[in-house]
């Protein structure tokens, strides 16, 4: 009688079972239950718990309230291709646009405070990874995806693109400034 | 059975239906040509992921690596998975294949995909990433060529259950299957379910990129592709675990546990695993937390107890066996006694070690719906899966071809001492692979990326140094699986070209099977103990605890990262 063989019973339902694996199969199930309880718990008592609150939207109609958004709050433009820095007032709607190959605008966000984040693709989908904290989030097109963010250390971030986008996946990185 | 269309293996007493034994051989022996060449652009995407050598141009990469992923994730594993259920029916049952022409059909369908889908992804400009996410286009024979392959394999699925109908109604068996049997029919029903969501999303696409269709919703087409990606991942664990039975038994002449527990964790795969795919879904918009709590775990981990479950009665069962025969010394003589430099054995113990160690703690890790957050898209994502997939499924793939060449070929192994070397580099080139890209995720680098040092970019980041470092490690571990790999296909192929030549009755002279452990055996060893298995079960409880203080330090990670609500 080996695994090749049909059982010793017709039924195999009806073939003994060992003590020690009816042990184990008790541990596995508290196990189990420990696993998917963490979740709904951490929702009670954590603190990083994406929301999913979720709209369709289109380009052209994310683009404008970007666009107004970076229109009232620049504070300043950065780097060779001179994108504005916005900093928005806190607890505000505040737009990122992923698009083939950047993060437009640089966002500027004080610490300890809070911020309504709106994030959505112009094409294809793209991989929102706040750098150095490792916070990694899908972007989708045609899905704007609305999230509270609270920066809790000074500093500067960068969003590193991951997921692949094309032939200048690589280049889309995108920048968070968090002050005082 | 005078039939003349049947053979009996001289080494293992098996009956083998020889129409069923030249499909068996045309779809292994496929299926270890596109590992070899799958392989061989995995070599060029870990070579140009180590910063310091930075071999290909940032187009060839992409190309390499959706090459990469999809011969040996796809066309190397379902060509051997169609192999192991013609094996596991006709062989296992003593029976004939049903229907072995249309069995020539489904192997010409899966090489004509295989071959239009690679020209695809390098000649017609579609390195979309095995995941082809829409609405990233791929030119249309990209999706043409996935769908003649799947519409190949699914054909095989039906020619597996044909031989299941002809083995009960000609009687070749008495009884319930037998579990290797048992164990590859859930791995053929989870592979006509996920061929089905294939269908659902592949054939849309296709459509889309003819111009019938307008436009392919990019959650929509996430959701259903990864039924299909996901659950493809379900066949090889329930292929995989089947053979690890298999092994159990040719090598020990065990026996299960007992036969209930495990084809119950059998069944909990079919219920569960094939659904969980939502766990890919856990930082997308669109979705409640209720749905990716739900659908992640079905209230209880189900699919994770499943393996849990093989992952201590596959070792008992050797266990009970070694110690049945004698070496019951202590807690473990049953495995220092094993036979470790047999390729087939030390292939799949490392492959048991690898897909639970490795693979089944840091896959429970990333499927839990707020610590997914710490990982997503990072190159811990191919860490993980290159220990369920390379590590646990196509080890355990290559362990059992060695066993599997002079049955089928008639051939013996050559240069013995390769072979049993050859395991050993693999697992620790791939051991390392997946370790360092973990490592290397953990802290924040991305997968799919050509430039970690990200030199053209306008507003570059730099990963810390001790990740580089990681990825610099990573692409030496490439090398050494790679030359692991390469060792093994040329080892086969070079066995089927060279072997020495086994006449039909001629007995191989390696070992190739074991005798039965008796029933007194086990009676006396039983009526010893009433644990007949401590050895395993004191390695599942150190299991248990790297499990658990793994799982909570990434929940203490978790804690100390943004606030998000």
């Amino acid at each position: 009688m080996t695994c090749l063989s049909p059982p010793a019973q017709r039924i195999w339902w009806n073939e003994p079972v060992e003590r020690v694996e009816l042990i184990w199969i008790g541990i596995v199930v508290v196990w189990g239950l420990v696993l998917t309880l963490m979740m709904p718990l951490w929702h009670v008592y954590g603190e990083q718990n994406l929301s999913t609150e979720t709209y369709r939207t289109n380009p052209a109609q994310y683009q404008t309230k970007a666009q107004a958004m970076v229109d009232q709050f620049t504070v300043r433009t950065e780097g060779a291709r001179q994108f504005p820095v916005v900093a928005p007032p806190v607890g505000s709607d505040v737009y990122l646009v992923a698009r083939l190959w950047d993060w437009w605008p640089i966002l500027e966000l004080k610490e300890g405070q809070s911020y309504r984040l709106h994030l959505t693709s112009m094409d294809w989908n793209h991989g929102f990874s706040l750098q150095p904290v490792n916070i990694n989030i899908q972007v989708l097109p045609g899905y704007e995806h609305v999230f509270t963010v609270t920066p809790n250390k000074s500093g500067e971030y960068s969003i590193v693109c991951n997921e692949f986008c094309g032939i200048g996946h690589h280049n889309m990185v995108g920048k968070i400034h968090v002050v005082k | 059975m005078s039939d003349n269309n049947f053979r009996t293996c001289p080494d293992t007493g098996l009956l083998l239906h020889k129409p069923a034994l030249r499909l068996i051989q045309a779809n292994a022996v496929a299926a270890v040509v596109f590992l070899l060449v799958g392989g061989f652009m995995g070599l060029g995407v870990g070579l140009t992921r180590w910063p310091e050598v930075h071999l290909l141009g940032a187009q060839d990469f992409y190309t390499a690596l959706t090459g990469h992923g999809i011969n040996v994730l796809i066309f190397w594993i379902i060509f051997f998975e169609v192999a192991v259920l013609y094996f596991a029916s006709s062989a296992v049952l003593r029976c004939r294949l049903a229907a072995p022409k249309i069995g020539w059909l489904a192997f010409a369908l899966m090489i004509i995909g295989a071959v239009m889908n690679n020209y695809a992804v390098w000649a017609l400009n579609s390195a979309v990433m095995m995941t082809s996410y829409a609405p990233m286009p791929a030119h249309w024979s990209f999706y043409l060529g996935l769908i003649l392959f799947a519409v190949g394999a699914l054909i095989g699925c039906f020619l597996f259950l044909g031989t299941l109908v002809i083995a009960k109604k000609e009687k070749t068996y008495e009884g319930s299957l037998p579990l290797v049997t048992f164990g590859a029919l859930t791995a053929c029903i989870i592979a006509v379910f996920t061929i089905a969501s294939g269908a659902l999303i592949l054939l849309p696409t296709f459509f889309w990129q003819l111009g019938l269709i307008s436009n392919i919703d990019a959650g929509v087409y996430r959701l259903i592709w990864w039924a299909f990606g996901h659950s493809s991942q379900q066949i090889n664990v329930a292929t995989h675990i089947t053979i690890w039975y298999l092994v159990a038994s040719i090598m020990f002449g065990a026996k299960p546990l007992s036969e209930k527990v495990s084809r119950f964790a059998f069944l909990l795969y079919i219920a569960v695993l094939q659904i969980a795919s939502a766990h890919h879904l856990l930082v997308d918009p669109g979705v409640s937390a209720e749905w990716k709590m739900f659908n992640t775990s079905y209230a209880m981990y189900l699919a994770v107890m499943a393996s849990m479950v093989h992952g201590v009665t596959v070792p008992g069962a050797m266990e009970a066996a070694q110690r049945a025969r004698g070496f019951n010394n202590g807690l473990f003589e049953w495995l220092r006694k094993a036979p470790w430099g047999n390729p087939t054995f030390s292939s799949i113990i490392m492959s048991i070690f690898g897909f639970g160690f490795l693979g089944g703690i840091t896959g429970v890790m990333m499927g839990t719906e707020q610590l997914n957050l710490l990982i997503h898209n990072t190159v811990y994502v191919p860490g993980h899966f290159h220990a369920t997939v390379v590590l646990g499924t196509t080890m355990t793939f290559m362990g059992l071809t060695y066993w599997l060449v002079p049955i089928l070929f008639r051939r013996e192994l050559i240069l013995m001492p390769l072979c049993k070397i050859q395991p050993y580099i693999f697992a620790l080139g791939m051991t390392g692979v997946s370790m360092f890209m973990m490592g290397a995720g953990t802290m924040g680098v991305s997968r799919r990326h050509w430039d970690v040092s990200f030199t053209d970019a306008t507003y570059p980041y730099e990963y810390a140094s001790s990740a580089l470092s990681m990825m610099s490690l990573n692409g030496l571990s490439v090398v050494v699986a790679v030359v692991g790999g390469a060792m093994f296909c040329l080892l086969i192929v070079g066995a089927l070209l060279f072997g020495k030549k086994l006449g039909e009755d001629e007995k191989s002279s390696g070992f190739m099977i074991a005798d039965p452990v008796t029933d007194e055996q086990y009676h006396a060893l039983h009526a010893s103990t009433n644990n007949a298995i401590p050895g395993t079960f004191s390695l599942a409880m150190i299991f248990l605890t790297t499990f658990a203080l793994y799982y909570f330090i990434n929940w203490k990670y978790l804690a100390e990262t943004w606030g998000l609500s």
